[in-house]
């Protein structure tokens, strides 16, 4: 059980950043299709940051000392890293979309065509082969919160809660969690969010009350593409040990799914990732999962394809979406490139 | 624009030439850009290698290789030039697939898991019947049908949850790919008797069609040369050394075929009264949901045959362990079509063009120390720059009309002005 909910927070968590990251964009009016893209993106610019943190000595050392605090630090410095060059990335969209009018779901398609080429380009160029890992060491070594790192011994036992939550974690999921949190009170409580989110309903209305509105869907683009980022690089840490191939495996698109079946609301986005981890964490860790915990491994013995179980987010996601579509609202003015002169 | 006749109609179309024209010249100026960039900064690479980069980017095509003294040869390679129009075969189909869906204002992006289905059911069939019940040209045919078959089923998933449930298509289209790549993957991992045991280093490949289902001794086994596969008619006299046969020649007959079906029938009307506004159709009296789904399982089909033709050669293999990578031909149709405005003739020459710059991408990996991605950077900024390609011909629109109409202001100025003015300008036309 705790390595299921273990497994299903790992995969849930990318995908509530990101499934928020498209809220924004979508609240302000924009469809930001390139979610994928900029994950992919976002995880070669952290991994690479990782790469080249580690080549210096101060980190070695502190990789060395089990000096815990550098190390938790420099993860959240490449988080950082992969939310800042995210933003940037993302502004290939908003200014195709907001200053020349473009098609955003052409724009957004493009943008996920460039991610995997660009960092694959750049990957062959700099480790000759098309995985980008980490320098020394591997992610649960250097990044992940264990036992160990509270000066605690292996074997002790922390009850159900510390074992799931405090052991063989990753700070990173909690950041994620945090932020989560954060800027949905950000989106919903505040002037700011207030106004984004007007602009995504009636950005003419918006207008005449003074709101900016090609600023203010820059600004929902571009904290979408810093989330993006971030939820790609996590991801990337969390589930693929620290490594960029060019590929997150639909997850942007997952994301998006999971967006439009939480109805564009914080709440119901938290809930949808959740199960739409739980298929995640069936669909990679099937074969390892003990539900009931008497050492067998129900879902690996039923007479069930291993190919069925890789087939079942998106499935779900389709059928999901195929029972929630008639309820769904999505923002009013999504998609429609906001012209000043349009009554 | 239409009601002012044809000569306007004819300068539209030299716009939107342009405006790809343009589009292509940006996108490998970009990719040279990436190319001198990562010269300077490589320590292994050089700018000598950069600007041997640059010159294979652009003439990548007729690059013989390297003579004995190291530097780069150029002249007509009919190797490549046969291979280009090889895998131009299924670029063109895919991208007239994602162009039919365009003009049905639905976005396509469902063509990689089409042509996976389209892959499966060609290979199925071609292999699965024995070559000594039916003769091989009749096998060719029903493989065929079948992968468009299988295509066009495939591509009926979304245009259905879009018709009848009002499913963003594209979202439907995204996870009935990895569907179709988990779907085929179970397949041939079911299907133990495709997986080519013959050639040993050939381990999860999928036999070619060119080896038959042949009864030995009294035991089902493929034989080489048994099979089937596409004639070469005469196209490998043509360009020896190179992969090429008659699909070619299929696939551009196809897109002359949608053409007349989009422009010459009331179906194809009525597909485009659906893409132009739906709602208006309807009150026309056009079934609107009927031709939904009817343009995404032609577009369906037509990836299906794309993926016909490139299995049934003969001479092209398949990793049937999948689930992980969709085929980038599904994706490249996008380019294909919005490099081409979505005109079915148009994209028999941009899928050459795509196909070349996969050539090109070869050349890259085989004679210099960058690699194959750079051609698929080059396509990404080709994508980005065509999704406002109607900005770009607005500013080919309002160079002619200022030329015309401020004599005295000095042409440089001119430009600058008309740069400045694009944006705003399409603006005033939609609203």
């Amino acid at each position: 059980m705790t390595f299921l909910i273990q497994q299903t927070l790992l995969y849930a968590v990318p995908l509530l950043l990101v499934a928020l990251a498209g809220v924004f964009a979508e609240r302000s009016g924009i469809i930001n299709l390139a979610l994928e893209g900029i994950m992919i993106f976002g995880a070669f610019v952290g991994v690479l940051f990782v790469r080249l943190m580690q080549g210096i000595p101060f980190f070695q050392n502190a990789a060395a000392s089990k000096n815990w605090l550098a190390l938790q630090g420099m993860e959240l410095l490449a988080m950082l890293a992969a939310a800042a060059l995210g933003a940037v990335f993302s502004l290939l969209l908003s200014f195709a979309s907001v200053n020349l009018k473009a098609d955003q779901t052409i724009g957004g398609t493009a943008l996920n065509l460039m991610a995997p080429a660009l960092v694959l380009f750049l990957i062959r160029v700099i480790a000759n082969q098309n995985t980008l890992g980490m320098e020394r060491g591997d992610a649960s070594s250097w990044f992940m919160i264990k036992k160990s790192t509270f000066g605690v011994e292996r074997g002790t036992d922390w009850g159900f809660f510390g074992e799931t939550f405090a052991n063989q974690v990753y700070l990173a999921t909690y950041v994620c969690i945090l932020l989560f949190v954060v800027l949905s009170i950000l989106l919903y409580k505040t002037k700011f969010g207030l106004r984004l989110r007007s602009c995504g309903e009636n950005p003419q209305a918006a207008d005449s009350l003074g709101i900016n509105v090609y600023k203010m869907r820059y600004a929902g683009t571009t904290i979408s593409g810093a989330l993006a980022g971030m939820g790609g690089f996590v991801y990337a840490l969390t589930t693929a040990n620290c490594a960029a191939t060019g590929d997150v495996a639909g997850f942007g698109f997952l994301a998006l799914a999971v967006m439009i079946f939480g109805n564009w609301k914080p709440l119901n986005i938290a809930g949808a990732a959740l199960l739409f981890g739980l298929f995640k964490c069936i669909a990679a860790a099937y074969a390892s999962i003990d539900i009931n915990g008497d050492g067998v491994c129900m879902l690996a013995t039923a007479p069930i394809s291993a190919h069925f179980y890789r087939m079942m987010p998106y499935i779900i996601t389709l059928v999901v979406l195929a029972f929630t579509s008639k309820k769904s609202r999505a923002p009013k003015a999504e998609g429609i490139p906001y012209d000043k002169g349009q009554r | 624009m239409n009601e002012h006749g044809n000569p306007l109609l004819k300068r539209d179309g030299v716009r939107t030439v342009l405006a790809s024209l343009i589009s292509i010249v940006i996108g490998l100026a970009v990719g040279s850009v990436l190319v001198v960039v990562v010269g300077l900064f490589s320590p292994n690479l050089g700018l000598s290698s950069a600007w041997e980069g640059i010159r294979l980017i652009f003439l990548g095509l007729f690059s013989t290789g390297r003579n004995s003294g190291g530097s780069l040869t150029w002249g007509f390679n009919p190797q490549s030039v046969g291979n280009m129009l090889f895998r131009a075969t299924p670029l063109i189909l895919t991208g007239l697939s994602v162009s039919v869906a365009f003009k049905t204002g639905l976005f396509n992006i469902g063509a990689p898991g089409q042509y996976l289905m389209g892959t499966m059911a060609t290979l199925a069939i071609a292999l699965g019947i024995p070559c000594s019940a039916l003769p091989s040209p009749l096998i060719w045919l029903l493989a065929f049908l079948g992968g468009m078959l299988a295509g066009a089923l495939w591509g009926c998933i979304p245009g259905i949850v879009k018709a009848f449930l009002n499913i963003n298509e594209v979202l439907a289209c995204i996870m009935t790919n990895w569907i179709a790549a988990n779907l085929v993957t179970w397949f041939f991992d079911a299907t133990k008797v495709f997986q080519n045991t013959v050639e040993n280093t050939k381990s999860g490949y999928i036999y070619k069609t060119a080896y038959g289902r042949t009864l030995v001794d009294g035991v089902w086994t493929y034989v080489d040369g048994n099979g089937v596969q596409t004639a070469k008619l005469g196209l490998d006299k043509l360009f020896p050394g190179s992969q090429v046969n008659g699909g070619i020649l299929i696939a551009i007959l196809i897109a002359v075929g949608v053409y007349i079906l989009m422009t010459k029938t009331t179906l194809g009307y009525q597909l485009k009264a659906c893409g132009s506004n739906r709602h208006a159709a309807r009150y026309a009296g056009v079934n609107d949901k009927r031709n939904i789904v009817l343009s995404m399982a032609i577009a369906g089909a037509l990836s299906g045959a794309g993926a016909a033709l490139y299995c049934l050669a003969g001479n092209t293999e398949f990793f049937w362990s999948t689930y992980q990578a969709l085929p980038a031909t599904g994706f490249n149709g996008i380019p294909v079509a919005l490099l081409a405005a979505n005109h079915p003739v148009g994209v028999i020459f941009t899928g050459c063009f795509m196909s070349m710059l996969n050539i090109v991408g070869l050349q890259l990996t085989n004679l210099t120390a960058y690699n194959e991605y750079i051609t698929d950077v080059i396509i990404s900024v080709i994508v980005y720059l065509s999704a406002f390609s109607l900005v770009i011909k607005m500013l080919l629109d309002a160079r002619r009309k200022g030329k015309k109409e401020i004599q005295p202001v000095p042409e440089r100025l001119q430009e600058n002005q008309a740069e400045a003015e694009a944006p705003t300008e399409k603006g005033g036309e939609q609203a």
